[in-house]
């Protein structure tokens, strides 16, 4: 199994920078030859960074428009956050102070997550509008998310796993050295469906991730009486 | 037309979205454009015989687009299904059909892109809701991408800004491509295109109507305000749709403006060749039409050569002149090419290119250059509603919001009873009046009346707890919309006006009035 898991982590990471950088390259490359900011936009770019800020640190549009996907939704993300920050101590050697220190508040967070992710789920079956366009990848995402932050919370509060050994083993990958990996199922399966997520993250809806930093409707300003804004496409046809 | 009765559906009595009803709006289809009317603006004239052709042409102009919008390959990838939007298309609170949630509406073209430009849509299909083009998919294209007015209400409320705008000019120039063009849309274009306005009215046809209109004024005011066309050496061109030339209530906005350039003293013009302020280009996604109808302002401002432009009351038009003229046609500042500094040296860079009528008109408020009598105004109580395009896509003055106060700061200066609607209905949460985007044509009115429902449940309670009876519009479409729906809501269409009707009524021409 140590083996097996090496491999299928090398492969997830791989297909998680290389997937994801090609799509970052394309959304970067595709010109957006009109101004399209949803107005009352920024004038200034130092605007439209707060404004952008607000939106992926606060989900501002959202909160105006579903208080109550955005409550599950905040949970959700947030609790992920802190979630991640904590396992930084998996891959750091010695442990970060910032990280030692948060540890008690990512420890709980994974409730907060798998609360919220329930949420985001029940809503996909009680509100009719949110069923009708409910695809099965939808609810799919949705377990595999949810079964990464049971078998994670699992392994915290109820059997505990060898978290040292788990350490080595990762500490390993990162340096091409192979560590044993304790055999435990709660372990294997929160490790399988990680990886599986990472595979499928530039394949799937999690592309919102970087595209919301790319959609012109956010990242634009509204200047445009003041600056000439011309695609490369569209000024070739101004030399006809 | 066959097809039942139109009629409006009851006001809500709970503000809840209606519930999902399938199918709900499939029959409401406007009618196909013809060969002539598709071969006259460039497109193809039908749709091919052998549907692989169609099919074809349809996925490989749809990768094309990919590649040079955007905000198409951005939005294609990034929703998340999450539902924020589902409630907040006025033809969904309209007709209760699903797909006329924003989203269910952008998945008719992401479906097909997940089949054809995604790993997992080609390898998985069913999983992530990934189909095939069909003809039954381009028909539902057509179906539903012509019962979306492009107001960007659902892209204030998505978490990434995707604007369901967006992806209907998208679908539309597909289906355009392919043959299969809108009736009502392309006929539009092909007049703008060929006679220089959406009406199809020629120059001396507008010169008459122009010299009848100064008579009326004269007639009614005493005063000599003129409606001039072709005056070279003017000071300002007026861009305006060709709706203010004789269409109801929109004459009575045009007759304001002329008294305001008349009560200001300042030389003034339209163009015969460039007598239409809208472009239905946007509606289509058109970047070619766009950037033609749009071409030909720039030719009439160099040789009437003005130093300012001007815009009348129009919502689309206001987003074209003030978000893509500058990229269109170098009307505006920045610009370091000699197409657009071949313009630039010839307008007054002190002001702002293009400017709104309102803003304009305000301006001159400001400095006293205009006085009222509001007593003239006071058989009338006041409302507002913010038009999709000025509000969500463009702006008025020199900060974002600008405008929504321009507007209202107009009428508070002409007229002593103004109130707002709900709080949630106006600014940029503005619902569209229902016609806007291409969807304002006869064999619509179905679901032109059902798409008008929130704005109608917000005008009823002011109407009711105010005794408001005057909808006050900066829009030819909107204009248009109303004038023929509210009939269906228990309203005359005389409830229907324009910010510079209110403005004709108060303002002073001369001391001695």
């Amino acid at each position: 199994m140590t083996l097996f898991f090496a491999i299928l982590f090398y492969v997830a990471a791989a297909v998680f920078v290389l997937g994801l950088a090609t799509k970052i390259v394309a959304f970067a490359r595709t010109p957006a030859p009109l101004l399209i900011p949803t107005t009352p936009a920024p004038t200034t770019k130092g605007g439209v960074v707060l404004r952008m800020f607000r939106e992926v640190a606060f989900f501002e549009s959202l909160f105006k428009s579903n208080l109550w996907i955005w409550i599950f939704a905040a949970a959700f993300h947030f609790a992920l956050a802190l979630v991640l920050v904590r396992h930084l101590r998996y891959f750091t050697q010695p442990v970060w102070s910032w990280v030692a220190f948060e540890q008690p508040f990512g420890m709980y967070a994974g409730f907060a997550m798998v609360a919220g992710l329930a949420g985001l789920w029940a809503r996909r079956f009680l509100v009719d509008r949110v069923r009708y366009i409910s695809t099965l990848s939808d609810h799919l995402m949705l377990a595999l998310l949810l079964l990464i932050g049971i078998s994670g919370l699992t392994m915290k509060f109820l059997v505990h796993t060898d978290i040292v050994g788990v350490k080595m083993f990762f500490l390993g990958l990162m340096h091409f050295d192979i560590q044993p990996l304790p055999a435990d199922a709660p372990l294997y399966v929160h490790l399988f469906c990680i990886a599986l997520l990472m595979i499928v993250f530039p394949f799937s809806k999690l592309l919102h991730a970087p595209g919301v930093f790319f959609s012109p409707s956010r990242n634009q300003v509204d200047n445009a009486r003041d600056q000439r804004h011309i695609a490369s496409w569209a000024a070739k046809l101004e030399q006809n | 037309m066959a097809g039942p009765e139109v009629k409006a559906p009851p006001y809500r009595e709970l503000p809840v979205p209606p519930a999902v009803q399938p199918g709900a709006a499939e029959h409401i289809k406007s009618f196909v454009a013809n060969e002539k009317i598709q071969e006259a603006i460039g497109f193809q004239g039908k749709l091919d015989d052998n549907w692989q052709e169609t099919h074809d042409k349809a996925i490989a102009h749809f990768g094309d687009l990919l590649t040079k919008f955007r905000s198409l390959r951005v939005y294609m990838d990034s929703c998340v299904h999450c539902g924020a939007c589902t409630d907040k298309c006025h033809y969904f609170l309209g007709s209760g059909d699903p797909k006329n949630m924003p989203v269910a509406r952008q998945d008719l073209m992401r479906s097909v892109y997940r089949r054809y430009f995604t790993t997992a849509g080609k390898l998985f299909p069913s999983l992530v809701g990934a189909r095939d083009l069909t003809q039954e998919v381009l028909d539902e294209w057509y179906t539903y991408y012509y019962q979306c007015s492009e107001c960007r209400r659902c892209s204030l409320f998505c978490p990434y800004g995707i604007d369901t705008a967006e992806i209907t000019m998208a679908a539309r120039e597909v289906l355009d491509h392919v043959g299969y063009g809108q009736k009502y849309t392309n006929e539009i274009l092909g007049k703008v295109t060929k006679i220089g306005n959406n009406l199809g009215l020629p120059g001396p046809a507008l010169e008459d109507t122009l010299l009848g209109l100064e008579e009326d004024v004269k007639e009614e005011t005493g005063f000599d305000v003129k409606y001039p066309v072709d005056v070279k050496g003017s000071e300002v061109l007026l861009i305006t749709p060709s709706a203010d030339f004789f269409a109801e209530p929109h004459i009575e906005s045009l007759i304001g403006y002329g008294k305001v350039f008349h009560a200001a003293g300042v030389s003034w013009t339209m163009s015969s060749m460039a007598s239409e302020a809208g472009n239905f280009g946007m509606f289509v996604g058109s970047y070619d039409l766009l950037r033609k109808i749009a071409l030909r302002i720039r030719e009439a401002a160099l040789e009437l050569g003005a130093k300012r432009i001007i815009v009348g009351e129009c919502g689309h038009a206001w987003r074209v002149a003030y978000s893509f003229w500058n990229t269109l046609i170098g009307v505006g500042a920045g610009g370091k090419d000699p197409f657009a500094i071949e313009l630039q040296k010839q307008l007054d860079p002190r002001f702002k290119q293009p400017t709104h009528i309102c803003e304009y008109t305000w301006d001159l408020i400001q400095q006293g250059r205009l006085k009222f009598d509001r007593s003239a105004n006071d058989h009338r109580v006041i409302t507002f509603h913010d038009s999709c395009n000025v509000a969500r896509a463009s702006r008025m003055g020199d900060y974002p919001g600008g405008q929504f106060d321009i507007p209202r700061n107009i009428i508070r200066a002409v007229a002593n009873n103004f109130v707002d609607m709900a709080p949630e209905t106006i600014f940029e949460q503005t619902f569209c009046c229902g016609g806007g985007g291409g969807v304002l044509s006869d064999d619509l009115m179905d679901i032109r009346v059902k798409g008008a429902l929130p704005r109608m449940e917000a005008f009823q309670r002011v109407v009711d707890d105010h005794g408001v009876n005057f909808l006050a519009l900066i829009c030819a479409i909107c204009k248009a919309q109303f004038t023929k729906v509210v009939p269906y809501y228990g309203f005359k269409s005389s409830v229907i006006g324009g910010v510079h009707q209110l403005v004709s009524t108060a303002i002073k021409l001369g001391n001695e009035q």
